[in-house]
């Protein structure tokens, strides 16, 4: 798990341009190890959540490539994207049953993601009986079950209230340190990035390159009374320079 | 106890105005073309058998049990024409929903036949299926269809982008898509629409009646042969009874959606 593990997800002079001309994104390099959670900020539509895409699978680059092992990949959506005829068991484990994996081993996975996302206890729960930070927290959940190398996050805590958000960045974090997976994480919250990244890339306006990337200093262990520390403060001042100025 | 307040006000407005339309609006040489309600009652539902005597009243019949015999008839044709509506209008909108061309191509004849006069078609049906039950029940199928093929389409068509995704990403084949997510997505959607066709496969199946009149009577040609034979307190015994038919088979799918998706689905 260590940072010169072989990247899970690899982009080499990625560029991608819309059927119809638009520029996404241009000449992007990035590579996220195992151990490495990526912040990508940037102006809308400058194509961080094409970057997610292409690394998805979902989208092709029409120039360069994007490596990367989909099969221990999970991505999260900005909604919780839960089935709501399933309760909350029935979704943690919809994507264990989609690949096929026995239902004994299913359940076991699944309690044990439940458990790790603090939502033991609401198995027979319905989405629409659930909060909006709890039905996020289930689909961290359905994520987990896949034990995934690789998590793709696409502004996944948007829609939440700001206790709410911060409490969840807290358990990403925490899911991150003991998971060791390799992350990327698309966010228009500069706090967000920064508290919970050990790398931010600063995307410019479209078409997207990268502006500048800042290496986090914090350790693993991030209280969230890091976000109120100076050099925090420091940090997150000079990503919002870089991104004014590369806007 | 509230509960019932509003429908019982309702109830006794409208037998209310009926009595006015009886006794007050109508003069009394044109009164007997609306009986009052009592009258209804005691000859429709109260009366076992009207028979005997002479006069056209007794030619025609009418009380509880001819009454009764024609609504199971006229029920039956209702009930598999459904079924049959259900099954097909499922079937097409499954197949109308794997490509949009395919939707483009049978989707206006899903609504030609939603408009389509079946007067015109009452010889090539009768020839072709005979002039009974079969024909009736194909009407009521042409009549009731159109809103489970649309409600059904419609649901499978409101899954969200990014739930599509979550099953590509998954390596989901198009069945697992189709059974894991499109259909019970659509659910919802097909009981609102289910509702709607069974209250039409009741109509279907009084139309029918009316142009395929071989066989044994159902409620509509009872009405119409009550109609013509000027006994209008069975008249509107029928048109009661086809009325609570309609009522029974929309609450009936009501309640079947709350067991299905109640559950889950925001409430109507």
């Amino acid at each position: 798990m260590s940072p010169t593990a072989e990247p899970a997800v690899a982009f080499a002079g990625a560029s991608m341009t819309f059927p119809d001309g638009t520029r996404a994104l241009d000449g992007i390099d990035l590579s996220v190890r195992p151990g490495e959670l990526v912040a990508l900020v940037g102006p809308s539509g400058c194509g961080k959540s094409t970057m997610l895409r292409l690394a998805a699978g979902l989208e092709t680059p029409t120039a360069g490539l994007v490596s990367v092992d989909r099969a221990a990949m999970a991505f999260i959506f900005q909604e919780a994207t839960l089935l709501p005829w399933r309760r909350v068991q029935g979704n943690v484990e919809l994507l264990a049953e989609l690949s096929g994996l026995g239902p004994d081993e299913r359940r076991r996975r699944a309690t044990e993601a439940l458990q790790l996302v603090g939502l033991t206890g609401f198995e027979g729960h319905f989405p629409r009986q659930l909060s909006g930070g709890m039905k996020m927290r289930v689909s961290l959940a359905r994520a987990l079950v896949q034990q995934p190398r690789l998590f793709l996050f696409d502004e996944p805590f948007a829609a939440l209230d700001e206790i709410g958000r911060e409490r969840l960045q807290g358990e990403t974090r925490d899911l991150f340190v003991r998971q060791g997976f390799a992350g990327l994480f698309v966010t228009h919250s500069i706090p967000e990035a920064v508290f919970l990244s050990t790398k931010v890339v600063v995307l410019t306006a479209r078409p997207g390159r990268i502006a500048a990337s800042f290496e986090v200093p914090f350790g693993e262990d991030r209280p969230a009374g890091l976000r109120f520390e100076p050099e925090f403060a420091r940090l997150a001042g000079e990503v919002r320079a870089a991104l004014e100025g590369g806007s | 106890m509230r509960r019932w307040l509003g429908p019982g006000v309702v109830f006794a407005a409208f037998v209310g105005a009926w009595y006015l339309l009886h006794y007050v609006v109508l003069s009394d040489a044109r009164a007997f073309l609306l009986p009052p309600p009592h009258a209804v009652v005691d000859q429709a539902f109260l009366t076992w058998k009207v028979g005997g005597g002479t006069g056209l009243a007794a030619l025609a019949g009418g009380g509880l049990a001819d009454q009764l015999t024609a609504l199971w008839l006229s029920s039956r044709v209702a009930g598999l024409g459904l079924v049959l509506s259900i099954a097909l209008g499922m079937g097409l909108a499954v197949v109308m929903s794997t490509a949009k061309w395919v939707e483009d191509a049978l989707f206006p004849y899903a609504v030609a036949v939603q408009a389509m006069p079946i007067l015109a078609f009452v010889p090539l049906i009768g020839v072709l299926f005979g002039f009974d039950f079969s024909s009736r029940v194909l009407v009521c199928v042409i009549i009731s269809i159109f809103p489970i093929i649309s409600n059904t389409l419609f649901g499978l068509q409101s899954v969200q982008a990014s739930q599509l995704e979550l099953f590509a990403l998954a390596g989901a084949s198009r069945w697992t898509v189709l059974w894991k997510l499109r259909l019970p997505a659509a659910l919802p959607a097909i009981f609102a629409g289910l509702r709607i066709s069974a209250g039409l496969s009741v109509i279907g199946a009084v139309v029918g009646d009316f142009f395929f009149r071989q066989g044994q009577p159902g409620i509509g040609q009872l009405i119409d042969r009550y109609r013509a034979s000027l006994a209008y307190e069975q008249m509107y015994g029928s048109v009661i009874l086809s009325a609570l038919l309609g009522i029974a088979v929309f609450w009936a799918f009501g309640w079947l959606r709350d067991r299905a998706v109640g559950a889950w689905a925001d409430p109507e």
